[in-house]
């Protein structure tokens, strides 16, 4: 049952598709505490209109927002073996993963799509925090390797949105495994002269930021997001420093000179445009929202070899 | 005296024993006891080898933070000659938990760089208990690209609880540090072999530790946290670091079966620090071993190798 059928007359009722229509019309600013309605935030891309504040946008949205038209093609990840490790803790991890799986309808916590932003062909790589805390584990490793792979065959630059809690403990060593695996994935992309970009939004920590999070060629975050190796309670509770204001959030490490920019999400399409299209030597092009590229457009910017 | 971990108190016990009635008979020349000492002295190795025949995971990292264990100090001035200490990054300190410096190997020169843990209250302090901070991870940056100008072979001994949680670390950018040391030693074209001495702390020794060849010594662990972090975080209670540990798989023998390393340098009976010699002795063959299988290897070739090595890492899981 749905709010809606005792608002509305059963023969329009059944026009609406049940999945269109949210439970929650408002949500309320984690920041200033302000009730927004949710079609509102939608068009503000999860950022308060009041306060500005980030909060959490999922990878589909994300990757809708950033292409052009928001159309864009997935790119198959290459799926590593379930739970190596037989892990349990106090679920087994193959059930901590349907549960994740339900949750969030995704397979795992990063997608890899290719499409055009204001023109300019890219592949991109976004990380879903919802999705058990965005964790690198197998998966994520290879959807870095496979983006980068991509990338290469395509020759276009590739766009990382990073958001993790770090590794994922419930593959163990071969989580760790990945800071060298996703590294060997950005030098492929250097070798062959592409940009790589990385994007971090909120919360970036970890063995993710200790290895592909930090290597871009650009660094952009977010405002207000958290980057860090230890988090502020790990430091707090280890080593017992009181920790300045506004710590490891991304204003303060541009201040102490670990980032290029703090770009705020509307922004954020249009400086991705710009910068790529500088390191690609294009010229400028067309800001602002733009439609799908129309079929044979892509397939003339596709004249790359095929996915395989 | 020998520290003794909780799990060997009875052997304690015995060898107290032994070593009070060893004691006593050189105070009283008339006084025979040769029988119950060597009685004593055959109980104690009995249980030695009892202990350690199956350590549990949590066990072995006991043993692998064991304070009398030998360190990357140890294995310096007893495998190489001519070490040279090299420090400072350049740019802000010496870190004084990474050592590193030119050294000859079997009169090779190369160069070798580890965490050291320091064997006393001053130098664990002096060393920060073997946890890098930013500048530590650049000055090994600094040594691996001087190693690869200079086509030296690159040997690290891996000993670290892990990256340092402190504010001034995270400042001055420690995950970019340790993601560029990372970078680094996939990218150099001389061999990079490493040995894990103690504790593979997650990303603090995999910035030493993503290397050509990966040995572990028998009773050293490698982890992405250390259990007691893992069970804070899964169960909610570190005092689960035995659930943890057992869960992660970070023995040796687990991470050869998973082909994350290469191969396991065996301990003396009772741990490393109960034969230093022998341990020091082994982990030099193994290095000399692991040096040998790329002498024909041209820069392209060891670059290729190492980077198929971990893209590979992980295609298989445990088969049990
Ligand atoms: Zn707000």
């Amino acid at each position: 049952m749905n709010w809606i059928t005792n608002y509305v007359r059963p023969r329009i009722n059944s026009i609406f598709s049940r999945r269109e229509m949210p439970e929650n019309l408002w949500s309320k600013c984690d920041e200033c505490g302000s009730m927004l309605f949710h079609r509102e935030l939608k068009e503000h891309l999860n950022v308060c209109p009041q306060c500005g504040h980030h909060m959490a946008l999922r990878a589909r949205d994300r990757l809708t927002a950033l292409f052009d038209g928001g159309s864009y093609s997935e790119v198959e990840v290459p799926a590593p073996v379930a739970d190596p490790l037989h892990f349990r803790d106090q679920k087994r991890y193959p059930d901590r993963m349907k549960a994740a799986q339900r949750a969030t309808g995704e397979k795992e916590a990063m997608l890899v799509a290719e499409g055009e932003i204001g023109r300019t062909p890219i592949v991109a790589a976004v990380q879903d925090f919802s999705f058990m805390g965005g964790s690198m584990g197998m998966y994520v490793g290879n959807a870095i390797i496979a983006a980068a792979e991509r990338a290469v065959a395509l020759h276009r630059p590739l766009i990382l949105f990073s958001a993790a809690g770090g590794a994922r403990m419930q593959e163990g060593i071969l989580s760790l495994m990945q800071m060298p695996r996703t590294t060997v994935a950005v030098q492929m992309l250097k070798e062959a002269g592409l940009p790589y970009v990385v994007v971090l939004t909120h919360p970036t920590t970890g063995g993710v930021t200790a290895s592909y999070a930090m290597l871009g060629d650009v660094q952009i975050a977010e405002p207000g997001a958290l980057i860090c190796f230890a988090g502020p309670r790990v430091i707090e509770q280890t080593i017992r420093e009181k920790l300045p204001e506004g710590f490891q959030r991304a204003e303060y490490l541009l201040d102490h000179g670990m980032l290029d920019r703090v770009t705020p999400r509307r922004d954020m399409r249009d400086e991705l445009i710009t910068i790529t299209r500088m390191l690609l030597d294009l010229p400028p092009q067309v800001k602002g929202e733009l439609p799908a590229p129309e079929k044979e457009a892509v397939q003339e910017a596709d004249d790359a070899p095929e996915k395989t | 005296m020998t520290n003794y971990l909780d799990f060997e108190k009875p052997l304690a016990e015995i060898e107290g024993k032994a070593e009070e009635l060893r004691a006593l008979a050189r105070q009283n020349e008339e006084m025979d006891i040769d029988d119950e000492v060597s009685a004593l002295d055959r109980k104690a190795a009995n249980l030695l080898s009892d202990l350690y025949k199956s350590l549990t995971p949590w066990r072995k990292c006991q043993v692998a933070r064991h304070p009398d264990r030998p360190h990357c100090k140890d294995y310096i001035e007893a495998l190489f000659t001519e070490f040279t200490p090299l420090a400072g990054d350049r740019n802000f300190a010496d870190d004084h938990a990474v050592m590193g410096g030119l050294a000859r190997f079997n009169d090779r020169p190369v160069m070798v760089i580890g965490q050291e843990k320091g064997h006393d209250t001053k130098s664990r302090i002096e060393r920060n208990f073997g946890m890098a901070r930013p500048e530590g991870y650049r000055k090994a940056i600094r040594l691996m690209e001087m190693a690869d100008k200079f086509n030296l072979p690159v040997i690290t001994l891996v000993d670290t609880p892990g990256a340092y949680p402190g504010k001034g670390a995270e400042e001055r950018g420690q995950s970019e540090a340790i993601a560029r040391s990372t970078e680094k030693c996939l990218q150099i074209g001389v061999p990079l072999v490493s040995v894990i001495i103690g504790e593979g702390g997650s990303g603090g020794a995999v910035a030493f530790a993503s290397a050509n060849k990966v040995a572990m010594l028998e009773h050293s662990v490698y982890s992405v946290i250390t259990p007691e972090g893992c069970a804070s975080i899964l169960w909610k209670d570190p005092e689960k670091m035995r659930e943890a540990a057992e869960a992660m798989r970070l023995t040796a023998q687990d991470l050869f079966k998973l082909g994350v390393i290469d191969r396991i340098v065996g301990e003396p009976l009772g741990g490393a620090h109960r034969g230093r010699d022998t341990s020091v002795a082994a982990v030099g063959d193994a290095i000399a071993e692991m040096l040998s299988e790329m002498d024909d290897m041209d820069r392209g070739t060891v670059v290729q190798a190492r980077r198929k090595k971990f893209m590979e890492i992980g295609a298989k899981g445990l088969s049990t």
